[in-house]
């Protein structure tokens, strides 16, 4: 593997062996003095043209625990404003000297153009609405590291909330098809996919029916740029229809998860004592997002020989 | 496996073998059994052996730890436990530890992780006694002190292992020995171990046809 791109990039098992890879990382991020030497003299750079500082800070985490120099760029404080183009940028930063280049772009599509440009290895870290593939990833290892190796096969998993737009939910549908769970898509006619093609998920408007037979409830967020636009006339239907409220919690099976990729709107797409809550392993996503991309880095970086 | 294999031929987890974790070598040569140097009574004796010198040195098992290197290295360790538990009716704790992110080779060639890192005791002002297979260049057991000392600060770090084979490239020796076994370089030593390995315990010396 030389770039983390698409969730396609790794197969089913890609990401059996990511996944196995990772617990080795999650050890070393719950020891004392969480750092190792693996990726010493290895410069691991973000490039963020979106805002999203908790993506950012864990692949600087993830990289800083691996002893690999850290650089980080954001559109904000950049020559963007200047007028520089994305392939200058690039190249301009490449020319430092870096061994992988972390990207979030608002336009799908743009890791892979900068993946053809540099030698670098590129990981995807959010492309408009297309992909996040380590989202997926540390989703998938906080369940496995909660239901064991085998607890995939047949899980039943619905992906709640604006799905159409969710680069989020496009990788999770494909990394939990992959592994065999059973996904269900859920939300508004206006947030759901056009056509499924692509999506290997089945879809329903009907939270209320799906939700007694859910072994993971995943909520998207809500994007609030969407509201009051014709998808989503108002905060109050969305919740009555599609939130996860407390009465809808009660309903669950005992032993379903909730998870949300973060960072959640309490009391829209979840209600706060149901995010609080005993189902809730939406901190423990948090922390397997440092392991997760320790992997993904040390695939890319240090698992092999070096590309002459 | 008794039939010739291309390549290096290192079993899986191997890092004692110049072919180990490595693509076949281009135009690999074909390996073949030269010797069997140890049965699996021959191994048996020497655990039993090596977990008496332990504590012997150690002047009893209290404050021991075993921790193996991943993978051969674990079982080892497990079965030294369970010969000082025989005899001394002391558990000592075992742990396992995975040396790839100390590596010195690390970009050099492949380098697998084997699996977490797991000790159960705190390590500071204990004993601990490193346990592999295979000694050889002494580069694993370099990381493998780099390693250990992470998780904390031992009082004594031993190491012990089945079978030196020689051609140190550091300034590294073990402390308890199974069998002292001339090598050449180009050759494989493969130990076998029922809980890792299919078949019978024992070790081998494997060599390069022509």
């Amino acid at each position: 593997m030389s770039d983390l791109l698409s969730i396609d990039d790794l197969g089913a098992t890609g990401i059996d062996e990511l996944l196995a890879l990772s617990e080795s990382f999650v050890e070393v991020t719950q020891r004392d003095i969480p750092k190792i030497p693996a990726l010493r003299g290895k410069t691991v750079v973000t490039l963020f043209y979106e805002d999203s500082t908790r993506t950012r800070l864990s692949f600087e985490t993830a990289a800083k625990r691996l002893t690999a120099d850290t650089m980080s760029f954001t559109a904000a404080s950049s020559a963007v404003g200047k007028g520089e183009s994305l392939l200058d940028t690039v190249r301009t930063i490449e020319a430092m000297g870096v061994d992988a280049m972390v990207v979030r772009h608002r336009c799908a599509g743009a890791p892979h153009r900068i993946a053809s440009w540099i030698d670098a290895a590129v990981v995807n870290a959010g492309d408009g609405r297309h992909e996040h593939p380590t989202q997926a990833l540390l989703d998938l290892l906080t369940l496995r590291r909660r239901l064991g190796t085998d607890g995939f096969r047949g899980l039943r998993v619905g992906i709640i909330g604006d799905v159409r737009h969710s680069r989020v939910a496009r990788s999770g549908v494909k990394a939990f098809a992959a592994v065999g769970a059973d996904v269900t898509v859920v939300g508004p006619p206006t947030l759901l996919p056009e056509s499924l093609e692509g999506w290997p998920a089945r879809a329903t408007t009907d939270l209320d029916d799906a939700l007694p037979e859910l072994d993971v409830v995943y909520l998207l967020r809500i994007q609030r740029e969407r509201l009051g636009s014709a998808l989503v006339p108002s905060l109050r239907e969305y919740t009555t229809r599609y939130g996860l409220t407390a009465a809808r919690a009660a309903r669950l099976k005992p032993d379903t998860v909730i998870m949300h990729p973060g960072p959640m709107n309490r009391g829209v797409e979840i209600a706060a004592e149901v995010a609080d809550g005993p189902a809730s392993i939406i901190t423990e996503q948090v922390a397997n997002g440092v392991a997760v991309r320790m992997a993904v880095l040390w695939s890319l970086l240090g698992s092999g020989a070096p590309v002459a | 496996m008794t039939a010739p294999i291309a390549g290096g031929g290192a079993l899986p987890g191997d890092d004692h073998n110049r072919g180990t974790n490595e693509a076949a070598p281009s135009g690999g040569h074909l390996f073949s059994l030269r010797a069997k140097v140890f049965d699996a009574d021959d191994l048996r004796r020497a655990h039993t052996r090596i977990a008496h010198e332990i504590v012997e040195r150690n002047h009893g098992a209290g404050d021991v730890v075993l921790v193996g290197l991943y993978t051969r290295g674990v079982a080892v360790a497990r079965r030294l436990a369970d010969a000082i538990e025989r005899f001394e009716g002391v558990d000592v704790p075992v742990g396992a530890i995975d040396v790839a992110f100390y590596r010195d080779d690390i970009g050099l060639r492949r380098v697998q992780p084997l699996g977490p890192t797991e000790v159960p005791v705190d390590v500071t002002d204990r004993i601990v006694v490193l346990v592999d297979d295979v000694l050889f260049t002494g580069r694993t057991a370099r990381a493998a002190l780099e390693a250990i000392t992470e998780l904390g600060r031992p009082r004594a770090v031993q190491l012990a292992v089945l079978v030196d084979r020689g051609h140190r490239e550091l300034p590294i020796r073990a402390d308890f020995v199974g069998k002292n076994l001339p090598t050449k370089v180009a050759e494989d030593v493969r130990v076998r171990l029922q809980e890792v390995d299919d078949g019978e315990d024992g070790i081998e010396i494997w060599g390069p046809d022509g």
